[in-house]
C-alpha cells in the first residue's frame, strides 16, 4: 500500500514560498479576559516550533485557535492558504490538514485503539474499513504499539496512550502536527517514548507546532523557539541563542525556573 | 369468606397474563419513545439550539412538576376538546383510552429521561468533543459515534431505574379502565371475590421482576464502576 506523509517533498521545498501557518494580530478574549492579545507568527512548511511561557501565558489557546477549536475574536489565521472564519467548509478543510495531540490524550474511551484511529478516517474521508485498517495498523507500527491495536485505552500505559493518539491524528495524513504538553501528563519514564516518537516524526519533514517545557527535546528538535508570556509573544530565537543569550528579563526568568 | 385456594389462579392466568403483556408493551413503548425523544430533549438543550433548548427545558419542567395521573386525566378529558376545537366541525376528537395512555406515557417518560442525559452529557469530559473536532468530524458525527455512546454507558444503570418506576407506574392506566396486570387483577376480582390470591399473585409477579431488573442495574453499576477506576 502506498501511504506518505502529506509533507514528503518538504527537503526539496524552499522555505520561502507562502507560509503554512499565519497569524495576525490574534486576538483571544474570554468574557473580561484577554488571553491572545495580538499575535503575529510566521510558520513555513516543514518548520518545527516549540511554544513555551510560564502557565497561563496563553500557549494553549494560540495552538487551539489554529484548528479553530478555540474562535478568535480579532485578527487573521490563515492555514495552509485556507483563512479561518466562521465558515463551516473552510474550517473542516483546515481540521483536515491538521492533527492535534492533546495533554491528557483524550483517547476515545469506548472504542478500541484501532477504531480509535479507523473512525476520522472513514467517517471524514470515507475511506472503506478495510483501507482504514490497513492505515491505521501503518501508522501504529510508526509509533511501535501495532500489537496494542486490539485493546481499549484504559488497558494501556500514560505512554502507549499518547503514541496511540498520535498515530490516530497521523491516519488523517495531516501536513501540520500540533502538540499541547504531550507529555506534561504521563510518568517521567514514559515521557522518553514519546518524545522518540515526536523526533521521528520531526525528521521525516512534518510541520510540527509544540508547547512543551522539555527544553532538550527543544534544543534537538526545534528550528525556532517561541517564548510566550501574558497573551503575547515576547520573544522568538533559534534554540542555541534563546537558551545561551535570552534577549528579555521575563524569558532569562522563566528559563532559571525551569532549568 | 371464602377458604383461601390458589388453583383460582391457574384458572386466571392467561387473562393476566394478557395484562401483564400490557403492562410490558406500554413499558418498552415508552421506554423507546422517551429515550429518543429525551434524547432530543436533551441535546437541544446541551447544544443549546436556539428556541428548540429553551422549549425543552420549560417542556421537561412542566412535565416533571405535575403528577403522571394528573397528565393522564388531561390527556383523556383535554387533549379531544383542544382538537376538537382545531378541527373543521369543533367537535371533540375522541382518542380512546389505549392511545391516551401510550401518547402519556411516552411524552411523560421522556422528560424523565432526558434529565437523566442531560447529566450524562454534561459529566462527559470537554476533551472528548475537542479530539473529535480536531480530527474533523462534524457535530452530528461527533455526537454520534463519539458523545452518545459513551453516555449510554454511564447513564445505563440509572436508566434501568427509571424503567422500573416506569413499568410500575403504568398500572395507573387502572384508572382509563384499561386492562394492564393491575386493570385484570381487579376485574377478576369484581367477578369471583377472590382478592386475596389474586393480588398476592399479582405483587409477586411486580417483585420478581422488579427485582430481577434491580440485580440487572446493580451489575450495571459494577461495570461502569470498573471501568472508571480503570480510565
Ligand atoms: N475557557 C476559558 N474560559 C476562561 N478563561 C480561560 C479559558 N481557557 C483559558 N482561559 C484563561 O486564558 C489564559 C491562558 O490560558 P492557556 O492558553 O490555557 O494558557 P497556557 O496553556 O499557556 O497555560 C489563562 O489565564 C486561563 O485562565
Ligand atoms: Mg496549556
Amino acid at each position: 500500500m502506498d501511504i506518505q506523509i502529506a509533507d514528503a517533498e518538504k527537503s526539496t521545498t524552499p522555505r520561502s514560498e507562502e507560509p503554512i501557518i499565519r497569524l495576525e494580530s490574534v486576538c483571544k478574549i474570554y468574557g473580561e479576559f484577554q488571553a491572545l492579545s495580538g499575535v503575529d507568527l510566521v510558520i513555513s512548511k516543514g518548520e518545527k516550533v516549540i511554544i513555551c511561557g510560564p502557565s497561563g501565558s496563553g500557549k494553549s489557546t494560540l495552538i487551539r485557535c489554529i484548528n479553530h477549536i478555540e474562535r478568535h475574536n480579532r485578527g487573521r489565521i490563515v492555514v495552509n492558504g485556507m483563512e479561518l472564519t466562521n465558515n463551516g467548509k473552510d474550517i473542516a478543510a483546515v481540521r483536515r490538514d491538521t492533527g492535534m495531540v492533546f495533554q491528557n490524550f483524550n483517547l476515545f474511551p469506548h472504542l478500541t485503539i484501532l477504531d480509535n484511529c479507523c473512525l476520522a478516517p472513514m467517517r471524514v474521508k470515507g475511506i472503506g474499513r478495510e483501507k482504514a485498517r490497513e492505515l491505521a495498523i501503518h501508522f501504529l507500527h510508526r509509533v511501535r504499539i501495532a500489537d496494542q491495536a486490539g485493546k481499549y485505552p484504559s488497558q494501556l500505559s500514560g505512554g502507549q496512550q499518547q503514541r496511540a493518539a498520535i498515530a490516530r491524528a497521523l491516519c488523517m495524513q495531516p501536513r501540520i502536527m500540533l502538540f499541547d504538553e504531550p507529555t506534561s501528563a504521563l510518568d517521567p519514564e514514559m515521557v522518553k517514548e514519546v518524545l522518540e516518537t515526536m523526533k521521528s516524526l520531526a525528521s521525516d519533514g512534518m510541520t510540527m507546532l509544540c508547547v512543551t517545557h522539555e527544553m532538550g527535546f527543544a534544543r534537538e528538535v526545534a528550528d525556532r523557539i517561541v517564548f510566550m508570556d501574558r497573551g503575547a509573544i515576547v520573544e522568538q530565537s533559534d534554540p542555541a541563542t534563546f537558551f545561551s543569550a535570552p534577549s528579555t528579563d521575563r524569558a532569562r526568568d522563566f528559563l532559571r525556573m525551569i532549568l | 369468606m371464602q377458604a383461601i385456594d390458589f388453583t383460582i389462579v391457574l384458572q386466571a392466568w392467561p387473562y393476566l397474563c394478557s395484562g401483564l403483556a400490557f403492562s410490558l408493551a406500554l413499558t418498552a413503548t415508552a421506554f423507546t419513545a422517551g429515550i429518543l425523544l429525551g434524547t432530543g430533549l436533551a441535546l437541544a438543550q446541551h447544544l443549546e439550539i436556539p428556541v428548540l433548548g429553551h422549549a425543552a427545558r420549560i417542556y421537561i419542567a412542566t412535565m416533571r412538576s405535575i403528577p403522571l395521573i394528573l397528565v393522564l386525566f388531561w390527556f383523556f378529558f383535554l387533549a379531544p376538546v383542544i382538537l376538537g376545537s382545531l378541527s373543521p366541525d369543533g367537535r371533540p376528537v375522541s382518542i380512546g383510552p389505549t392511545s391516551t395512555a401510550f401518547i402519556t406515557f411516552c411524552l411523560f417518560e421522556a422528560a424523565y429521561y432526558s434529565e437523566i442525559i442531560r447529566v450524562g452529557l454534561r459529566a462527559l469530559s470537554r476533551g472528548q468533543v475537542e479530539a473529535s473536532q480536531s480530527l474533523g468530524l462534524t457535530t452530528p458525527q461527533t455526537y454520534r459515534y463519539v458523545v452518545l455512546p459513551q453516555v449510554a454507558r454511564t447513564v445505563a444503570p440509572i436508566v434501568l431505574s427509571q424503567t422500573i418506576i416506569l413499568f410500575q407506574d403504568t398500572s395507573l392506566v387502572y384508572v382509563l379502565s384499561l386492562t394492564d396486570l393491575v386493570g385484570a387483577t381487579s376485574k377478576l376480582v369484581q367477578l369471583n371475590g377472590r382478592f386475596v390470591e389474586l393480588y398476592v399473585t399479582v405483587a409477586l409477579v411486580y417483585l420478581t421482576i422488579c427485582s430481577l431488573a434491580s440485580h440487572c442495574v446493580a451489575i450495571l453499576k459494577r461495570r461502569t464502576a470498573g471501568h472508571a477506576a480503570q480510565r
